[in-house]
């Protein structure tokens, strides 16, 4: 029988020695190689989601013609094979973000499946009526609005403090917004629109100070920076498979044992449970008591080899490479002229949210796609941010470790063609 | 970049840059504003009718080239027009920008707004093109809610 162990390496094989050279990582992406409009393709809505290295796909293809089988209760070999590698993948995922155990991994939708599994279960727990929960100008809705329909349901405030016009968290007020009512905090680690990287440490010590617990929303951290949940100190970290190289529809709440374990469900069903009866049902232990119903047991596991291959590529590597093409990228873009950058935080990940004078970034991102470049336009799920900066939208170029320097210069010349055919 | 130069015909990026009838309209007695949240673009159209007739007509708002050219060319097109023919124009606007065919009969009227025949290659920008004209029916039609394309 296949161990779990197995089960890693065979879903890592392919994953390349140390060290760091673009052009090869781009080779582990298929859809990388493909035309658009005759063009090669240049993929820059990292931000929206990432393309998968070909062991993810080879995971999920080994799941579906090898191991597929209900997890948990089976005792044929198929289920325990299946079981194995679910539970494999939560393993790599408590040491890709170094929880201290696998029991505080929660498999979750994604970061808004944790987000509102946290509001429905801690947030209707522990907020009651004048309360308030704690957020940033710069979240987006999924950060957002769980908090609002927690907050009408139980008559509690949401507080949002500000950012200041680089796009970075104005700390001193948000501290100031912490008060004796407050409940909760929840802040991004990464601005989706922004790229803004905010000094989560400091807002969990901040909000341990007066025993407020803190949830971090790293859906845009994890696949750019090393994430250590203990060294951050949050209580709750949520995060988005997809955007970590895996599949879609797969992603985690990480959570403290002993909040986790006070907390009640979230969904009933299935695996949840102990035991049932008419009169009394037993809850699971954690993590399985939030996890009612079959799973999506293959995109644990492709997320578990993307989880694999980020691990044997570096995410330190990822993290200087993607820094220094920011760099390059803030250049090459910012010397177009009538570009105008939004988000200029001195710590930002590799996001490029601008507007280019004159023109509406919906057809800026017409005539880029036209270019075989991917951009994204409109207000990425964050319109108070755009309230913020007073433009409806913005396009937004966002990286990941296999951008090319060649690729943001093909932006740039984009750019130069929208200016063109506006002029 | 045919279809790109068809897209951005110069009438449209003309009417972009300097939209017709961008105003507030005094003697408005039917007014809409239409918002299509998938980039955020927001119009808001006044309408003048005189005997069922629209004796004048404006919009402000802010948009990509495609729905502040749209809008535009709308003004433009449905001065003088009944509430009749103005609907009718919706339809045949409709079929052009959707790919659909359009009835010769309809042709003729169309006129200018035959430059937005290129939208039907961009399935994504059609709520672009037609914004204003889900608008103008809500002005028409004095309904209350925002006009969305969705």
């Amino acid at each position: 029988m296949a161990t779990t162990r197995d089960v890693i390496l065979a879903a890592g094989r392919e994953v390349p020695a140390p060290g760091f050279d673009v052009r090869k990582i781009r080779e582990h992406f298929p859809i990388l190689k493909q035309k658009v409009y005759g063009k090669p393709l240049v993929y820059l809505d990292n931000a929206a989601t990432s393309q998968k290295p070909q062991v993810v796909i080879d995971a999920l293809v080994h799941f579906y013609t090898q191991d597929c089988a209900n997890i948990h209760r089976g005792v044929y070999q198929l289920s325990e094979r299946a079981t194995q590698a679910h539970e494999g993948a939560r393993l790599k995922l408590q040491r890709f973000l170094n929880a201290s155990d696998t029991r505080e991994i929660v498999y979750v939708r994604g970061a808004t499946e944790g987000i509102n599994l946290v509001a429905q279960t801690y947030g209707r727990q522990h907020v009651g009526a004048g309360d308030e929960i704690l957020i940033t100008a710069m979240e987006h809705h999924a950060n957002i609005v769980p908090w609002q329909i927690l907050c009408e349901e139980k008559g509690a405030h949401l507080r949002v403090a500000p950012i200041n016009d680089r796009g970075e968290l104005i700390l001193e007020e948000f501290e100031k917004l912490l008060s004796d009512r407050t409940r909760l905090v929840s802040v991004a680690h990464v601005s989706n629109a922004l790229g803004t990287i905010n000094p989560v440490r400091q807002i969990v010590e901040m909000a341990h100070a007066r025993n407020i617990p803190a949830l971090i929303d790293g859906a845009q951290a994890a696949p750019h920076l090393k994430v250590d949940v203990q060294a951050l100190g949050c209580d709750f970290y949520v995060l988005s498979g997809h955007k970590l190289f895996g599949p879609t529809g797969i992603g985690a709440l990480y959570g403290k044992a002993s909040l986790l374990e006070s907390m009640p469900p979230y969904q009933g069903g299935g695996d949840m449970i102990l035991s049932v009866t008419f009169e009394k049902t037993i809850y699971n232990h954690i993590p399985n008591k939030f996890e009612a119903g079959t799973p999506n047991i293959a995109g644990a596991i492709g997320w578990g080899a993307a989880l694999d291959y980020l691990t044997s590529v570096g995410m330190e590597n990822i993290s200087s490479y993607e820094h220094a093409l920011l760099a390059y990228a803030i250049e090459a873009i910012g010397q177009v002229p009538g570009v105008r950058l939004i988000g200029t935080a001195r710590e930002k990940t590799g996001v490029l949210s601008f507007v280019v004078e004159g023109i509406h970034p919906h057809d800026v991102g017409t005539i880029l796609d036209q270019e075989g470049i991917a951009v994204r336009t409109g207000h990425h799920c964050a319109q108070p941010v755009m309230a913020r900066f007073g433009v409806p939208a913005t396009v937004r170029a966002s990286l990941a470790f296999y951008n090319t320097k060649q690729e943001i210069n093909a932006l740039a010349a984009g750019l130069e063609r929208v200016k063109a055919m506006f002029a | 970049m045919s279809e790109l130069t068809n897209l951005y015909q110069e009438v449209i990026l003309d009417h972009c840059k300097r939209p017709r009838n961008f105003r507030v309209l005094e003697s408005a007695d039917h007014c809409a504003d239409g918002y299509n949240p998938l980039c955020g673009d927001k119009v808001t159209l006044y309408v003048h009718l005189v005997d069922d007739r629209i004796a004048d007509i404006s919009f402000q708002g802010c948009g990509c080239a495609i729905s502040t050219a749209s809008a535009s060319i709308l003004t433009e097109t449905l001065k003088g027009k009944t509430r009749a023919e103005a609907e009718a124009l919706f339809q045949a606007f409709h079929n052009l920008v959707t790919g659909r065919p359009v009835e010769s009969a309809q042709t003729p009227a169309l006129g200018k707004l035959a430059v937005f025949s290129g939208v039907s290659q961009f399935p994504v920008r059609v709520k672009c093109a037609s914004l204003a004209w889900h608008t103008l029916r809500s002005a028409l039609e004095d309904k209350q809610t925002v006009a969305s394309t969705e």
